[in-house]
């Protein structure tokens, strides 16, 4: 399952943030704002997709930078919400 | 002691010839900008000094000095030539923050071209706006936004040359050229376009309540005021470690993150990264950084840390702090003085002033929460909003307004004079914001005048927003507003009717969220959207932003005698 989400989170950033041709790898790991895939503003779009897939509701405090800053950290925050 | 010394004495006997002096502005004949930023450093002897400190996401470094920064322009110069570009050609530049957009910055300047910066951040509409409306001859970019660009071309006749940084020759498309910067024969000597002071150099793209953003055109001489500015209000001096974290598709990223510091002959840092805390600290600790010019959304966000993050680090190095973008509310400077133990001085300008206008100077009383007071040189006052008269009451309200003449005031919005003569009134030019002047001449920011959005420190057009919004295919009618934010000041927000046959619901406010991000760019994606009925109008049929503003700003709404519908 945990995989599974992992790839759909994965799927999404390369599909809505990276261009087509882009050669650019994503992993569970891939820095993703501080590497500027997805940018602070962009975030919103991230969390509105994880909110609407995940049924939750992700208060403003805790979508920090730092807690979309990777797959595995969005995963870690996902649990909070017994996402797993 | 800093650079400028006693703020009154400055202002009550300044001449902007102060600066062209000390610049040594116009000596043989010379006013291009691309010259004072790095031929004439090496000149006085300070060719080996570091102008450029740039780190990537991942941490690699590269430095240059001002003989390199000399050097690599004039092979940009030299490149942009021999490729039929020509003096007077708009060059846009669209990348990230890596060094060949620095460096290009200098090199188009020193043949003659106006450098056309661009946010990389912004969709193919946002960016085919604005080439389109500039006839950009060419673009330099990089091959992760030059897709961007492929899919808009055939819609650009005046697009001749499209210039990728990081691709060999056989991954190129038809029609686009490789250029690799550093592996190009140096160019030790180059002539230098002789411009004159009035000839255009910059033309930055800003936007409006209404119609498509606005090429604020300014010219070379506007670098009296940036050289000076930066050297009184950034206080910078030869020494210093300099971090403006503004991106350079947008005027602060130029005025102060080429212009200004590299004329005065500082080391300058660019860190190309998404903001990051730590990150951040890491970087001003690692580069030993003594003035940091950043904007009052990084701040609230490095607030949200609180001082327990700063005090992982060492930041002794840190001497001055400044901040722009949008009002830095009392908060931000009294977080700061416990933070880093000095407050940030917050300074008000516009892509239109090109520099710093009014300001708190370093040595000068910080009030918490004011925009301080105006540069020598510049005269400012606030307007009565109807008479446009000069309001002489401490405290009331008006529009802030300036005397023109400044060296870097724009000369025009590119080819829209009725535009331009409309900023004026009165022999003022109007801002577009309202403050109010306390007794002692210190300004205090109140809001903008108009319906443009300031998220981030970045202005965005409701116009612009609106008009992307009809073409996605479930919207009817919209309107975009801003509302508050804790960290952004303002974020966008949406109010959208549907089309028949379309239910609001996740799927599609997600939809409509990423077809605007991607169209337009990541500022303009509303963060929220409200799906309604229909929009309140006025019985001509104009849709009343002002009502749904002042709701969301939980203010009253005024005059609604001329509504449609409520």
């Amino acid at each position: 399952m945990n995989q599974d989400i992992k790839n759909l989170i994965i799927d999404y950033v390369k599909k809505e943030y990276l261009e087509e041709d882009a050669e650019q790898e994503v992993n569970e790991t891939t820095p993703l704002i501080s590497s500027g895939i997805v940018d602070s503003f962009s975030m919103v779009s991230l969390k509105t997709f994880l909110e609407k897939k995940f049924n939750i509701k992700i208060p403003d405090e805790k979508a920090t930078p730092e807690a979309f800053d990777s797959v595995n950290n969005i995963i870690n925050l996902l649990k909070e919400f017994n996402v797993t | 002691m800093s650079n400028i010394d006693s703020y009154e004495e400055r202002y009550s006997n300044f001449d902007w010839k102060i600066s062209a002096e000390e610049l040594e502005y116009g000596k043989n004949g010379m006013y291009n900008i691309g010259f004072y930023c790095s031929d004439r450093i090496v000149e006085k002897g300070f060719g080996d000094r570091t102008a450029l400190i740039w780190q990537g996401f991942k941490g690699d470094v590269k430095e240059f000095t001002y003989n390199d920064i000399r050097i690599y322009s004039n092979v940009v110069a030299k490149f942009l030539i021999d490729k039929g570009v020509k003096s007077g050609d708009r060059v846009c530049i669209f990348m990230d923050r890596i060094p060949e957009l620095y460096i290009s910055f200098v090199g188009i300047l020193k043949m003659g071209g106006i450098t056309q910066p661009l946010f990389s951040a912004f969709g193919e509409e946002a960016l085919f706006t604005r080439l389109e409306d500039a006839k950009t001859k060419a673009v330099i970019t990089t091959k992760k936004h030059a897709g961007k660009i492929r899919r808009i071309r055939d819609r650009l006749p005046a697009l001749e040359k499209v210039i990728i940084v990081d691709v060999e020759e056989q991954a190129l498309k038809p029609g686009e050229i490789s250029f690799n910067m550093e592996k190009s024969t140096p160019v030790e000597n180059f002539e230098i376009e002789k411009v004159g002071p009035e000839v255009p150099s910059v033309l930055h793209y800003t936007s409006g309540t209404t119609g498509k953003p606005k090429g604020a055109l300014h010219v070379h001489s506007s670098i009296i005021a940036q050289y000076i500015t930066a050297k009184w209000v950034l206080d910078i001096t030869s020494g210093d470690i300099y971090w403006c974290t503004a991106d350079p598709g947008w005027v602060t990223g130029t005025s102060y993150g080429i212009i200004g510091p590299w004329a005065c002959g500082v080391t300058q840092t660019v860190l190309d990264s998404g903001f990051n805390t730590e990150k951040w600290y890491q970087f001003i600790e690692k580069h030993k950084i003594t003035v940091w010019y950043t904007a009052p959304t990084a701040i609230r966000l490095l607030m949200k840390d609180g001082t327990s993050a700063v005090q992982k680090y060492d930041l002794s190095c840190l001497r001055h702090l400044i901040s722009v973008g949008e009002p830095l509310n009392a908060e931000g400077v009294i977080w700061s003085e416990q933070a880093f133990g000095k407050p940030f001085h917050d300074s008000y300008w516009q892509t239109e002033t090109g520099s710093i206008v009014i300001t708190n100077y370093p040595g000068m009383k910080v009030k918490p929460g004011s925009m301080g007071k105006p540069f020598p040189g510049i005269t400012a006052t606030v307007l009565d909003q109807k008479t446009f008269g000069p309001i002489t009451t401490p405290g009331k309200v008006g529009l802030i307004a300036l005397k023109p003449g400044w060296p870097s005031m724009f000369r025009a919005y590119w080819e829209n004079k009725e535009m331009y003569d409309s900023k004026f009134k009165n022999g003022w030019y109007i801002c577009g914001d309202r403050s109010s002047i306390d007794s002692e001449g210190y300004f205090w920011f109140v809001g903008r005048d108009d319906d443009v959005i300031n998220t981030g420190g970045h202005l965005v057009g409701p116009f612009e927003i609106e008009s992307a919004l009809l073409e996605h295919e479930a919207v009817a009618e919209s309107a975009a507003v801003g509302k508050p934010d804790a960290v952004n000041m303002e974020v966008v927000k949406a109010f959208v009717a549907l089309k028949p046959g379309y239910e609001a619901n996740a799927d599609l406010e997600l939809s409509i969220m990423n077809f605007i991000r991607k169209k337009l760019s990541p500022l303009a994606m509303p963060q929220e959207i409200e799906f309604v009925e229909s929009l309140p109008k006025t019985r001509s049929g104009k849709i009343m932003r002002r009502l749904l503003r002042a709701k969301e700003w939980g203010q009253e709404i005024g005059d609604t005698s001329t509504l449609e519908n409520d």
